[in-house]
This record gives structure tokens, C-alpha cells and sequence, in this order.
């Protein structure tokens, strides 16, 4: 699904060039779950941004879905993101003045698709997170743990083929973060390509995979135990 | 560009910043508001000193005698130049391209108009029949002088409309016999001129009728005559030939600038034409730089708005907004804010001029300028014309922050707290 081959990028400030990343190789197949860990500086939100086609990278190859990424129009990677990734982030970035079913609706608005029946489709995406009671409420008026889930259900509602969560867990309390990565962990089982960045061992540990960068390189990649994997737990879909 | 979103959008952050919007929309709709009002009082203007001017015809000229300032041939400085018949018909036989002529001679003496036992003092102007192609009558009954009455010396008489209330005040005036200096005069016709002086009281009577009863002389106050298509360069050579005919037959310099006094009015009206249009010019010049002014701050608001709002753009274009939508998104605000701004300004322009018009507001305000204010108005052209200014100077002041939206980066928006 996604292949990472000798890829650089530099930040230029000023005068100062700063390479962040120097060279990764990195390969994640169809249906992983995935988490990138990393103290700050190391270059894991910068991997993420060139994964989910938010920056370009400088060097190197990148091949997603079996297309190589190189540098495109913003029209196209607007597209490309719209139909193949859907994004969670650390602070939820739900859209304030539009309520619940809006903002999970909205990616859809960006497919043309008719408002009644995107706003149909997000009150069931809703429903499966189990909040469609909340369907109107604004954003402030729902908890860290339902926002989130708002967010997921936002990055999902187009059928994406890769979930990229940055810090999804961050903002969260221990209860409300095991809540979200057994959402997350579902979303995997159905198929879909999840990466996790964070920093919490314990979020890394529920993934199947922990890739470990320091300084713009990958340190080491560490296999968990297959629980997640295709193989001994694939839950039929549809 | 017209889904429901778009404009749900739009409204929500107007909605959410009322205050400023509505102060921005202000300045975009006094521009307008300024520049439709300023058009519409210009017009007025124009119409009104037109209508005040049309009581002499625009290709008219009138002639005086003067007195001469310089010695001519042995005769002193100071001369008095009396115009006679002859001159009348000399220049009704030499002037190119002349329409009609009239002469206007005078009665000397105190002019004590009766009928029964209503009377005033009223203007009594001898002149030919032609006299009513020169002025702009508009005869209200009867008929005005004709040639007849001047050939065979009728004496008939046409009045204005505010002399036939002073005689007349119950009755109708034509057909009946009036005193003038005790001569009896048939009226024949009622007429209405337009005039700056609200107090003209006209009464005409056929020039012969003056030269043989009243002065037996053949002395002419004034010769009025119309040329036909005949531009302002030409109107000074017929000054020009004028005034060396004159200077030979009466004797006085040619270069004697006060021996006649010739009213242009070709080139009057040419002057006044030229006026308004550097009015209407510099109303026009006020407008757009009022309306640039409000455009500049719309420019503002949406830099701020886009500022302000850089995050959600990034968490938009995230999940699949394309530039151009996020363009559309910032362009139709800014097209909105000042084409429903400058509207309100566009329909309060012309709510005032309607008001003025239908209340008569400057006769109520200050009466002696109402005759020189009439029918403000704007046409359509114009008002077409602001809605497409209007359009323009939104979309410009929407491209520059669009664009910048446009190309924010997702990445730097998300990390914007």
C-alpha cells in the first residue's frame, strides 16, 4: 500500500537548513495497523505530513496505492486525499460553527455528493460510533472523547483506504484513548490501512507494528505480536 | 456557485462577526449611496438650468444697441446706438442660414393694464410673430401673435398665465377687450414661459401696433433670431458680421466691444453643456474614490477573515477542498459583502432623490433654487453601471485574500492554535 524508499526532507528557515528526514525506507502493506513513535524533533509528524500528501517530499521515492507520488498539483492531492486517506489529529480540528453531522458530512461536500443524502450517510457513520443523538450539537457542546470520535467518523465516511491518526490519543484521557484505539482497531479489522503517530507506549503497543525514528531515521522497527493480524482475527465485512 | 453550502457558510461567519461586517458593508454602501445621490442631484441640476435657459431657443442670438466707449470718425465717444426697422430687415436679408427673426421695440411710459376693475403693472413687449419660435412659450389657449396681426396693424394682445389671474381671475380671457394706456387690445392668446424670474409678467402685442400708435418711431429695443444647424464657430462669424454691419451702417468702431452687445446663445449652451459634463466628471470621480475607499476595507476584512480562519481552511483542504474551492469560498464573501452593501446604498440614493421629487423638498427648503433643480434622477445606465463597478471592485477585493487562502498549506493551518 504504501512504499518509503531513501526518502529526504529539509525544512529551509532563513538561512538554516534543517534536514528532518535523512533517508527513510519504510514499507506497509494493505490492512496494517501501524504506529510511528518518536520524541519531538525526530521527524514523525513530518513522515506523516508526506504520507497523507499534506507536503511533498524533497528526495526519494514514494509509492502509494501502486501510484508514485511526486510533485503534483494542489487540485490533485486534494483529490488524492479526499478519496484514499482520512485524517484524525491531536486536537480533533472538527470545523466549530458546524454541528456534529456537518463535519462528518463535509469530505463527502468535496465529492459533490447531494446534501441529503450526505448528511444520511454521516447520521449513520454517527450511529456506528454511537453518536447520533449528537448528531446536531456543536462541537463545544460535546466532550474530547465524542469529538474524537466525530473525527474518526469524519475520516471514514468516504471509504478511505488509509487512516492516518496523528496523536489521535493525545488529548484524551487513559479511559477515553483505549475507547479510541478500539475504534481505531475496528476501522483496521474492516481492512483499512491505519498509522498512529504518538509518543505513548502503551497506544504503540496495541499496534502491530512499531516503527521507531530518531533524528530522521528509522531506528528500529519492533513486530508485536500478530493479535491484530489478517490472518487469526479477519471479521468477514458486509 | 449557488449550493446551499456556499451561502450557509457565508453566513455563519457573518453572523458570527456582525458588527464588522456591517461596518465594512457601510463604507462600500455611503460610496455608492454618494455617487448615485451626487449623479441624481448633478442631473437635477443639469435639467433644471436647461429648462431655465430653454426660455431662450439654444440656437438663438439677441442683439442690443449699446453706446460706444472709443471715437469713431469724428463722432465723440459715448454714442448711443438706436437700432431701426432697417437693421431688422438688413440682417433678415444678409444673415446665412437664419430661421426666424424677431425685433422687440418698447412702449415708453408707465404701463397700466386693466380689465374692468382688475389692473396691474405688467411688461408689454411689442414684438413679431416669430418671437414665439425664439422663446419657448407654451400656449396654454388661443393662439400666440401671428403675421397677419402685424400686417395690418390688429391690436391683439397674448399674456402670460399669471397676468391673465391678475385680469381674468373668474373667467376666460380670450376674446376680450383690455387697456392698455387706455387703447383697448383684444387678447387673443394665454401662454406660460419659463423664466429664472419668478415674477415675469409678460404681455405681447404686435410690434406695428407699438411703432405707430404708442411711439411713432421706428426704434427696435432688441432683434432676436434662431440659425439653423449652425455650430459655435460659425455663431462668432455671424457675431463677427454682425457687428462690422452694424459698425457701417450706425458708424462706430468694429473694435467698440460695448457699442452692441450680442448674446451668444449657441455658445453659451455649449458652455453649459461643457459645465455639467465636468460636473457629472467630478461626481463620478468623488464616487469611485468613496466606493475605492469601502472596497479597501472589504480588501481588509477578508485578509483579517482569512487570517482568522486559516485553520479551518487547513482542515478543509485536508480532507479533500480544492484551491479553487476554498477561492470560490472567500470570493463569493467578498462579492457578497459589497454587492448586497453597495445595493442598500444603490436603493437609498435613489429613495432620496424620490423623496426629493415627490415631496419637493428643496421648494419647501429653499424655494428661489427649485427652478434650478428638476427631475433628479438616474437612468438605468447608470445604475447598472454601479452594479457592475459594484461586482468588480468585490471580486478584487476578495481575489488577493482568496488567493493567500488558497495557499495556505494544510500542515502550517493544522499546527495554527
Amino acid at each position: 500500500m504504501i512504499r518509503l524508499q531513501n526518502i529526504h526532507k529539509s525544512y529551509i528557515t532563513g538561512t538554516n537548513k534543517l534536514h528532518v528526514l535523512k533517508g527513510i525506507d519504510l514499507h506497509i502493506k494493505e490492512g496494517e495497523l501501524v504506529s510511528i513513535m518518536g520524541s519531538s524533533g525526530s521527524g514523525k509528524s513530518t513522515l506523516l505530513n508526506i504520507l497523507g500528501l499534506l507536503d511533498n517530499h524533497d528526495e526519494g521515492v514514494y509509492t502509494l496505492n501502486q501510484e508514485e507520488i511526486k510533485a503534483m498539483s494542489e487540485t490533485k492531492a486534494a483529490k488524492l486525499r479526499n478519496n484514499l486517506l482520512g485524517f484524525v489529529f491531536q486536537s480533533f480540528n472538527l470545523i466549530s460553527f458546524k454541528n456534529a453531522m456537518e463535519n462528518v458530512a463535509l469530505p463527502l461536500y468535496y465529492q459533490k455528493v447531494a446534501r441529503k443524502k450526505r448528511n444520511k450517510t454521516a447520521l449513520e457513520y454517527l450511529d456506528k460510533m454511537g453518536l447520533k443523538d449528537w448528531a446536531e450539537h456543536m462541537p463545544n457542546e460535546l466532550s474530547g472523547g465524542q469529538k474524537q470520535r466525530v473525527a474518526i467518523a469524519r475520516s471514514i465516511i468516504t471509504q478511505p483506504k488509509i487512516i492516518l491518526a496523528d496523536e489521535p490519543t493525545g488529548a484524551l484521557d487513559s479511559a477515553t484513548s483505549v475507547e479510541v484505539m478500539n475504534l481505531l482497531k475496528e476501522i483496521n479489522q474492516s481492512g483499512i490501512t491505519v498509522i498512529i503517530v504518538t509518543h505513548e507506549n502503551d497506544i504503540a503497543h496495541m499496534t502491530d507494528r512499531i516503527i521507531n525514528l530518531k533524528d530522521g531515521r528509522i531506528e528500529s522497527i519492533i513486530e508485536n505480536n500478530k493479535i491484530n493480524s489478517k490472518e487469526t482475527i479477519r471479521v468477514p465485512q458486509e | 456557485m449557488f449550493d446551499r453550502d456556499k451561502w450557509q457558510e457565508i453566513f455563519s461567519t457573518i453572523s458570527k462577526n456582525k458588527t464588522r461586517t456591517v461596518l465594512t458593508g457601510f463604507s462600500v454602501a455611503t460610496g455608492i449611496f454618494m455617487l448615485i445621490f451626487l449623479l441624481g442631484a448633478g442631473r437635477g441640476l443639469r435639467n433644471g438650468m436647461t429648462s431655465v435657459f430653454a426660455q431662450d431657443a439654444t440656437n438663438s442670438m439677441q442683439i442690443y444697441g449699446g453706446r460706444t466707449t472709443k471715437a469713431y470718425k469724428g463722432t465723440p465717444e459715448g454714442k448711443r446706438i438706436q437700432m431701426v426697422n432697417e437693421d431688422y430687415l438688413g440682417f433678415k436679408k444678409s444673415i446665412e442660414k437664419l430661421d426666424v427673426i424677431s425685433a422687440m421695440s418698447y412702449i415708453p411710459g408707465a404701463e397700466i393694464i386693466s380689465y374692468k376693475n382688475n389692473y396691474g403693472n405688467f411688461n408689454v413687449s411689442p414684438v413679431h410673430e416669430t418671437y414665439k419660435e425664439i422663446k419657448n412659450f407654451e400656449i396654454l389657449e388661443g393662439r400666440f401673435l401671428n403675421e397677419k396681426d402685424i400686417k395690418e396693424n390688429r391690436k391683439v394682445v397674448a399674456i402670460q398665465d399669471v397676468v391673465k389671474e391678475v385680469l381674468f381671475p373668474k373667467e376666460t380671457a380670450i376674446n376680450k377687450l383690455i387697456n392698455i394706456n387706455n387703447i383697448k387690445f383684444k387678447v387673443v392668446g394665454v401662454f406660460n414661459q419659463p423664466s429664472f424670474d419668478d415674477n415675469s409678467r409678460e404681455i405681447y402685442i404686435p410690434i406695428t401696433v407699438a411703432q405707430n400708435i404708442f411711439n411713432n418711431n421706428d426704434h427696435l429695443q432688441r432683434i432676436s433670431f434662431t440659425l439653423n444647424d449652425i455650430s459655435v464657430d460659425e455663431s462668432k462669424k455671424v457675431e463677427q458680421f454682425i457687428t462690422y454691419q452694424m459698425a457701417k451702417r450706425h458708424e462706430f468702431s468694429p473694435e467698440d466691444k460695448n457699442a452692441l452687445w450680442i448674446q451668444n446663445n449657441i455658445e453659451n449652451s455649449q458652455q453649459f453643456a461643457g459645465l455639467f459634463s465636468a460636473i457629472e466628471m467630478f461626481v463620478w470621480i468623488i464616487g469611485i474614490f468613496t466606493i475605492a475607499l469601502g472596497v479597501i476595507g472589504v480588501f481588509n476584512i477578508m485578509m483579517i477573515v482569512v487570517k482568522e480562519r486559516t485553520k479551518e481552511i487547513g482542515i478543509r483542504k485536508a480532507i479533500g477542498a480544492s484551491p479553487s474551492s476554498v477561492v470560490g469560498l472567500i470570493l463569493m464573501e467578498a462579492i457578497f459583502i459589497t454587492a448586497a452593501s453597495g445595493y442598500v446604498g444603490l436603493i437609498a440614493g435613489v429613495g432620496l432623490l424620490e423623496v426629493i421629487t415627490k415631496f419637493d423638498l428643496i421648494n419647501k427648503i429653499y424655494p428661489p433654487a427649485a427652478i434650478y433643480f428638476l427631475n433628479p434622477q438616474v437612468d438605468l445606465g447608470i445604475a447598472i453601471g454601479a452594479t457592475i463597478v459594484l461586482v468588480v471592485t468585490g471580486a478584487l477585493a476578495g481575489f488577493f485574500p482568496a488567493r493567500k487562502a488558497a495557499s495556505i498549506r494544510p500542515i502550517e493551518a493544522l499546527r495554527d492554535e
